[in-house]
């Protein structure tokens, strides 16, 4: 059967004169093509706008000496604020460093307890479905609200932790008032936070895992260890690859909750200062928008880089 | 049914986009350009805070007066911060009125041209009677010959202390060098009792700590250059530093107006140096337990003498690109004018003009010895508590470090050497970018 149709004659009145001319004929693969563009364009508009302009305006702006006003009359001045960015051992570095721990110690911490919890649930036991709900409660809360929630609990003098501390004979703490113990307890904060996520992810990983060559090991001999270092580990690789990308990223990226405990410049001694902050004061504090977008160039590599090595060591993995 | 019948044709198509396209940007020029109509609001942009939340509850009055409807936003000192830089660097026309710090913002608005020139209007207007602002305020509100913003709140450091503890000790100390032997005699660690509270933030320390550096005799910027490494400034680092470490709670350097106060208001503190404008605070019931023994104190002397700071803490300014900026001056003539400065003063509200500091009765309803204290620090006052600079930011980053040093019980002199050197070579970039 032919998918060639025949289009309607054109209207004399839209040429002017005489009978139109008949339209070309269009197949229905041509049709779908320009369908297809037409239902595309405003997701194409919306990414061009809200991705690819900014993308492409922070680039420009990096290559800028902007500073107070986005316009007011700024000048090119190349690579002078990476470099400048690149050469700054006092704000820079330290803060990507700080992003890397941060990173680094909770997404780890995250994983190993949201696979060992998830390991725990794996087989369905009374009392699951509250679990699960009491799990999701911290990923459904803003991270401000969160962060303003610990402020209170953490507080060196009022808050309820060093009440709890006080009264099993430990010494107070002064958690989000210490410059040594801040970033610990952000990390420890965004543990409690985002260790259901994993939880929930790997769990759902392993629900989906074929229960025979487990069982197949366990009549062989193999233990409980044994079992989930050969067997489980090796087939859970792709969902446990996917969970620690999506979580890494969205680490790296931790903005909110530094900004509602420690305030702007992360802390009095830059002690939670991360890339994202530091560009955040560079922004709002110093209008200094140049080296801001430079330092955020440079933090969308550093993020891209990191994705690419945790998809590589990933791919390796599973292959 | 033909499925080239529901498409568009690649011609159409783009007929509609740029139909589309042109519409937007038609609708941008109106209400970006466009004679705003008589519904548009007044929009104002402030901070939460008593003066605001007052105004706030009487603009009925005003929107009677102007015939328009009045739009108020009331966010905190950061948040405002952040959309001033968000909303004018757009250029965005929805703010008319501004409350700005002309200490803080002021010098960096008006070099980005975002603030409205009231040169004229305040000069023209006999009625609103610009010479009746105190010199300081008045000052402050002048960058590069013209006056951008009408101070609306002023603000002095006071020392608030308990007065049944303090008794014993000849009540409030008149010197720095006793309220530091007071406050260690009073602080009971292990009792979770401090003798001193106060701002520790590397940031948010640097206004308060600028009356212990005047009180030293330092500055920070003495003849054009860095003053944050001279012996007076180094004096006061260490001072505040080891008050601080030595009577302050733990956690100090996490501490700015939000952590501090609560503490002394839960009274757990002997002594807070702080804001004078936050003194109902301590004498609400609902957050205070001290209103019975607080007691206010004109900032102590030090080495060089009494020399707190007393400044315009809040100011009205109009943006550049408001379309309602007749009725926006309005706004300004009406909650800066004489009257209403009187009467939000009698409320407890400090203003910034001379003719109602000199009215007994709009002192009437503060504390006669806050009144007194107010007086005091007003008269020996100095019109800056932070850096004079375009980047007051960054400025108060650099001279906040060897503070945070000196709370964490650190030797203040290598770091006051390394942000001395710092702030030197900011201050050099800094009028740089004032030439620009």
């Amino acid at each position: 059967m032919s998918t060639t149709e025949v289009s309607p004659a054109r209207p004399a009145a839209a040429s002017g004169t005489g009978p139109a001319p008949a339209r070309r004929p269009r197949t229905f693969a041509q049709a779908n093509r320009r369908l297809k563009w037409a239902m595309l364009t405003p997701a194409l508009l919306f990414v061009g706008l809200m991705i690819v302009f900014p993308l492409v305006y922070t680039i420009d702006l990096s290559l800028t000496d902007a500073f107070g006003a986005v316009n007011a009359g700024k000048g090119y001045v190349g690579l002078q604020n990476f470099t400048d960015a690149l050469g700054d051992t006092r704000r820079f570095w330290p803060a990507a460093q700080r992003t890397l721990v941060f990173t680094l110690g909770a997404v780890i911490l995250e994983t190993v307890l949201g696979l060992a919890l998830a390991m725990l649930m794996r087989k369905p036991f009374r009392g699951m479905r509250w679990v699960r709900t009491v799990l999701i409660i911290p990923l459904l809360t803003t991270p401000v609200a969160i962060g303003i929630l610990w402020l209170l609990i953490l507080d060196p003098t009022n808050g309820i932790a060093n009440h709890l501390l006080a009264g099993i004979g430990l010494p107070r703490q002064e958690f989000l008032g210490s410059v040594s113990q801040s970033l610990p307890t952000l990390m420890l904060i965004d543990v409690w936070q985002w260790t259901p996520m994993m939880t929930l992810l790997l769990l759902a990983g392993l629900t989906t895992l074929p229960e025979e060559p487990e069982e197949a090991a366990r009549v062989d001999g193999a233990n409980a260890w044994q079992r989930f270092r050969h067997i489980v580990l090796p087939m859970l690789g792709p969902t446990l690859a996917t969970a620690l990308v999506l979580r890494a990223v969205d680490a790296l990226k931790t903005f909110d909750i530094l900004y509602a405990t420690k305030g702007a410049g992360g802390g009095s001694d830059f002690e939670v200062e991360t890339l994202n902050v530091y560009a955040y004061g560079l922004t709002f504090d110093y209008q200094e928008y140049g080296l801001a977008a430079a330092v955020l160039v440079l933090f969308t590599l550093f993020i891209i880089g990191v994705v690419v090595l945790l998809r590589r060591r990933g791919g390796r993995k599973t292959a | 049914m033909s499925t080239s019948s529901q498409l568009l044709s690649r011609r159409s198509f783009g007929r509609l986009a740029a139909g589309a396209v042109g519409t937007g940007a038609l609708s941008a020029c109106t209400t970006g350009g466009g004679k705003p109509s008589a519904d548009t609001p007044l929009r104002i942009m402030a901070i939460n805070h008593v003066w605001s939340q007052a105004i706030r509850r009487r603009t009925k009055e005003f929107e009677e007066r102007i015939g328009r409807r009045v739009s108020m936003t009331l966010l905190t000192a950061d948040q405002l911060a952040s959309s001033y830089n968000v909303k004018l660097n757009a250029s965005g026309t929805d703010v008319d009125v501004m409350m700005v710090r002309a200490l803080q913002e002021q010098l960096l608005f008006a070099h980005n041209g975002w603030l409205a020139d009231l040169s004229d209007r305040v000069a023209q207007d006999e009625e609103f009677a610009w010479p009746d602002f105190q010199k300081a305020p008045r000052d402050a509100s002048v960058s590069g010959g013209k006056v951008l913003s009408v101070p609306v709140v002023t603000e002095r450091p006071a020392l608030y202390y308990r007065k049944d503890l303090v008794e014993d000790h000849g009540g409030p100390p008149p010197t720095l060098e006793q309220l530091m032997a007071t406050a260690q005699e009073l602080t009971d660690k292990r009792k979770g009792f401090y003798g001193f509270v106060g701002r520790g933030q590397r940031s948010g320390a640097v206004s308060q700590w600028s009356s212990f550096l005047y009180s030293h005799g330092g500055d920070f910027v003495v003849g054009g250059r860095s003053g944050i490494g001279t012996p007076e400034a180094l004096a006061a680092y260490e001072y505040y530093g080891r008050l601080l470490a030595r009577t302050g709670p733990p956690g100090a350097t996490n501490m700015s107006l939000e952590q501090a106060m609560p503490i002394f208001a839960q009274g757990k503190a002997a002594f807070y140096i702080d804001a004078d404008a936050i003194y109902s605070s301590f004498l609400d019931p609902q957050v205070s337990t001290v209103r019975e023994t607080v007691g206010f104190a004109p900032f102590p002397a030090g080495p060089a003498g009494a020399r707190p700071h007393n400044i315009p803490s809040w100011s009205l300014g109009i943006s550049k690109f408001s379309l309602l900026r007749d009725d926006a001056w309005e706004f300004i003539r009406w909650a800066a004018g004489p009257g209403m400065t009187a009467d939000l003063q009698k409320d407890g509200i400090p203003g910034a003009r001379t003719s109602v500091w000199s009215d007994p009765r709009s002192l009437a309803s503060f504390p006669p010895d806050l009144a007194e204290a107010m007086r005091l620090n007003a008269e020996r006052g100095l019109g800056y508590d932070r850096p004079r600079v375009l980047q007051v930011g960054r400025a108060r980053d650099i001279v906040g470090r060897p503070l945070v040093a000196g709370i964490l019980g650190n030797d203040v002199r290598p770091v006051a050497r390394d942000a001395d050197a710092e702030f030197a070579g900011f201050l050099v970039r800094d009028n740089r970018h004032k030439e620009s």
